[in-house]
């Protein structure tokens, strides 16, 4: 996993990605800093973690679109495949490189953690609450777009395709909204992303929450290595 | 060192290997020969334990690879048809990369710099792979697949796109590794696998046709009833042509005889085929002696390996069909190059019946 995990990191750099992804992620919630929490005068950061939702959604896309499907376009994965490591071992050393990308992308809130302090008090309880929130979403996310990735040899497809995919998940609210049938309703709800999210940077940190995150992360990871594993019996 | 047993691959209906079995030891340089698309990649694939196997059982090193692959594949060094390499990488962490992969426990320094020497890409380790000819990213694909020393090495056309100078120079290095490795190694090309393997299988519609060394196979398939003559006849000229051919015809067993060119001075070839199971050869030296004439040459139809290729992958009929085609194209290309197309309809009619 080590070795995948940091040759990973490596192309994440050499490929550029990792300045794309980390300048528009720092420009991006830059802004919105600045607007919805400086410049209204508050020392409160949940403003911008609500804003930022779907921001990440359109972004990690971008950082994991090519994980999978790079390797089968240039038929590296046989080289993968017939070495002498699990299946787990290559889906979480890619997928490990990406959540360390998004992780070194949100921890710049501490930076603007620190403006807040020299203008004012900061509100770590929220801040660091939501800092997690965050991390448990990126890493459910990022599982998905593993997933999608591991499904098609074309990078462009697998970012769009990742991209509509996290979109449904945040509709999952308005769909509710349309549907009468209240246990129906319910179970849309129970599984909406987003406001689950949401619930985080009002102030409540929900212990179910972060289990449905981090149960997704593992879900969507088990289908990755299902995916590898299936092509080897198909 | 390798064992496969019985083993079959379907994908959906389609039956890619048939009951394939075979074994390899080690020090042993095994050649994988076959059409496109006759099961070599496919064998080689799950040999590898990149795709498993339908039915049957691959054993490396007495370890099933389906059954405990990590172990497995930790004894195979696998060079894939296309070389998997990261091109944005440079070949030095790449092969870092490779060795960390393998969880290679030698000494990292030396045993990549010995990897790099073999494969004579110690020059280049510093540059980026994908500003590499193809006969360099082959070789670091070798180089790759060395990484970690392991007994076994599958290399799929591992000549593929090198100058006949690299050619011999890992064919050398081949034969070299083959010394302490098993080698399986797969190519179109015939005259490589008769110069680096010790042993061939012929795979065709995904199953082994033939096995056995290049002699073997074509004993098994050789005519010992079939063989070229030049008989030096009594007066030195033409006449002798017909004389020698009835003779030999009338000898017993003789199905088929029939004079060829002048190949020396009043002197002829002559094709001679008797039934399977006689041998011929006593008798029509019995028959000169008695004539005064001098047998000069006698040759058994020996087959070439291509010969082999050939028939066992075609069969007989086909060979003759595929060897006519061209001829008869060729000739109906110059006729309508030359004549007006009335007359080349004409002529296309007449030679149709």
């Amino acid at each position: 996993m080590g070795a995948i995990y940091r040759r990973e990191m490596n192309a994440f750099f050499i490929s550029g990605v990792a300045y794309v992804f980390l300048t528009v992620f720092f420009i991006l919630s830059g802004y919105f800093f600045y607007v919805g929490v400086i410049g209204s005068g508050r020392t409160d950061t949940s403003p911008l973690f609500s804003s930022m939702f779907l921001i990440i959604l359109f972004l990690i896309p971008i950082l994991t679109m090519r994980l999978m499907s790079e390797e089968k376009k240039n038929r590296t994965d046989q080289g993968l495949l017939t070495a002498p490591v699990g299946l787990w071992d290559i889906v979480l050393g890619k997928y490990f490189s990406a959540l360390t990308l998004f992780i070194i992308a949100e921890s710049i809130v501490f930076i603007y953690a620190g403006i807040l302090a020299y203008l004012g008090d900061v509100v770590w309880q929220t801040l660091i609450g939501n800092y997690f929130a965050m991390l448990f979403l990126g890493s459910a996310f990022i599982a998905v777009g593993l997933f999608i990735s591991s499904l098609t040899e074309n990078q462009m497809a697998s970012a769009v395709a990742s991209m509509l995919a996290l979109f449904v998940l945040y509709l999952f609210d308005s769909f509710a909204g349309n549907v009468s049938n209240e246990t129906l309703k319910n179970l849309i709800l129970s599984l909406s992303f987003y406001s689950r999210y949401i619930e985080f940077t009002q102030g409540i940190f929900s212990l179910p929450s972060v289990v449905f995150f981090l149960s997704a992360a593992f879900i969507f990871n088990f289908f990755t290595v299902r995916v590898l594993d299936k092509k080897r019996w198909g | 060192m390798i064992e496969v047993r019985n083993v079959s691959k379907k994908y959906g209906d389609k039956q890619a290997v048939k009951n394939i079995s075979f074994k390899a030891e080690q020090g042993e340089i095994l050649g994988f020969l076959g059409p496109n698309g006759a099961g070599k990649s496919t064998t080689m694939n799950m040999l590898t334990g990149y795709i498993s196997s339908t039915s049957g059982q691959i054993l490396i090193n007495g370890v099933d690879i389906l059954e405990e692959p990590k172990k497995a594949k930790s004894f195979i060094g696998y060079l894939p048809e296309i070389p998997p390499l990261y091109i944005d990488m440079t070949i030095e962490s790449y092969l870092n990369f490779v060795y960390d992969l393998k969880k290679c426990k030698l000494p990292r320094k030396a045993h990549l710099k010995d990897v790099c020497d073999l494969c004579k890409i110690t020059d280049v380790k510093g540059r980026i792979i994908k500003n590499l000819s193809k006969g360099y990213r082959q070789r670091v694909g070798l180089a790759q697949a060395l990484v970690n020393n392991p007994p076994v090495l599958i290399l799929d056309e591992p000549t593929v796109g090198l100058d006949p100078n690299q050619i011999i120079e890992i064919r050398s290095l081949i034969k070299r590794l083959g010394k302490k490795h098993t080698v399986i190694l797969s190519s179109h090309i015939l005259p490589e696998i008769q110069a680096v393997c010790d042993r061939i299988i012929i795979i065709n519609k995904g199953e082994v046709s033939a096995d056995g060394t290049a002699d073997e196979i074509a004993q098994q398939l050789t005519n010992e009833h079939k063989m070229t003559l030049r008989i030096e006849g009594t007066t030195g000229t033409k006449s002798d042509k017909n004389e020698i051919v009835k003779a030999i015809k009338n000898l017993k067993g003789i199905k088929y005889v029939r004079a060829d060119m002048e190949r020396e001075k009043g002197i002829y070839d002559y094709d001679v085929e008797a039934d399977e199971n006689i041998d011929i050869r006593r008798s029509l030296n019995d028959l000169c002696r008695e004539k005064g004439w001098n047998i000069l040459m006698m040759q058994l139809s020996d087959m070439t390996l291509e010969d082999i290729f050939l028939k066992i992958t075609m069969g007989e009929q086909d060979i003759k069909s595929s060897e006519k085609k061209p001829e008869i194209r060729l000739k109906l290309v110059t006729e309508s190059e030359q004549e007006t197309e009335n007359d080349n309809d004409n002529d296309e009619n007449g030679g149709n019946n």
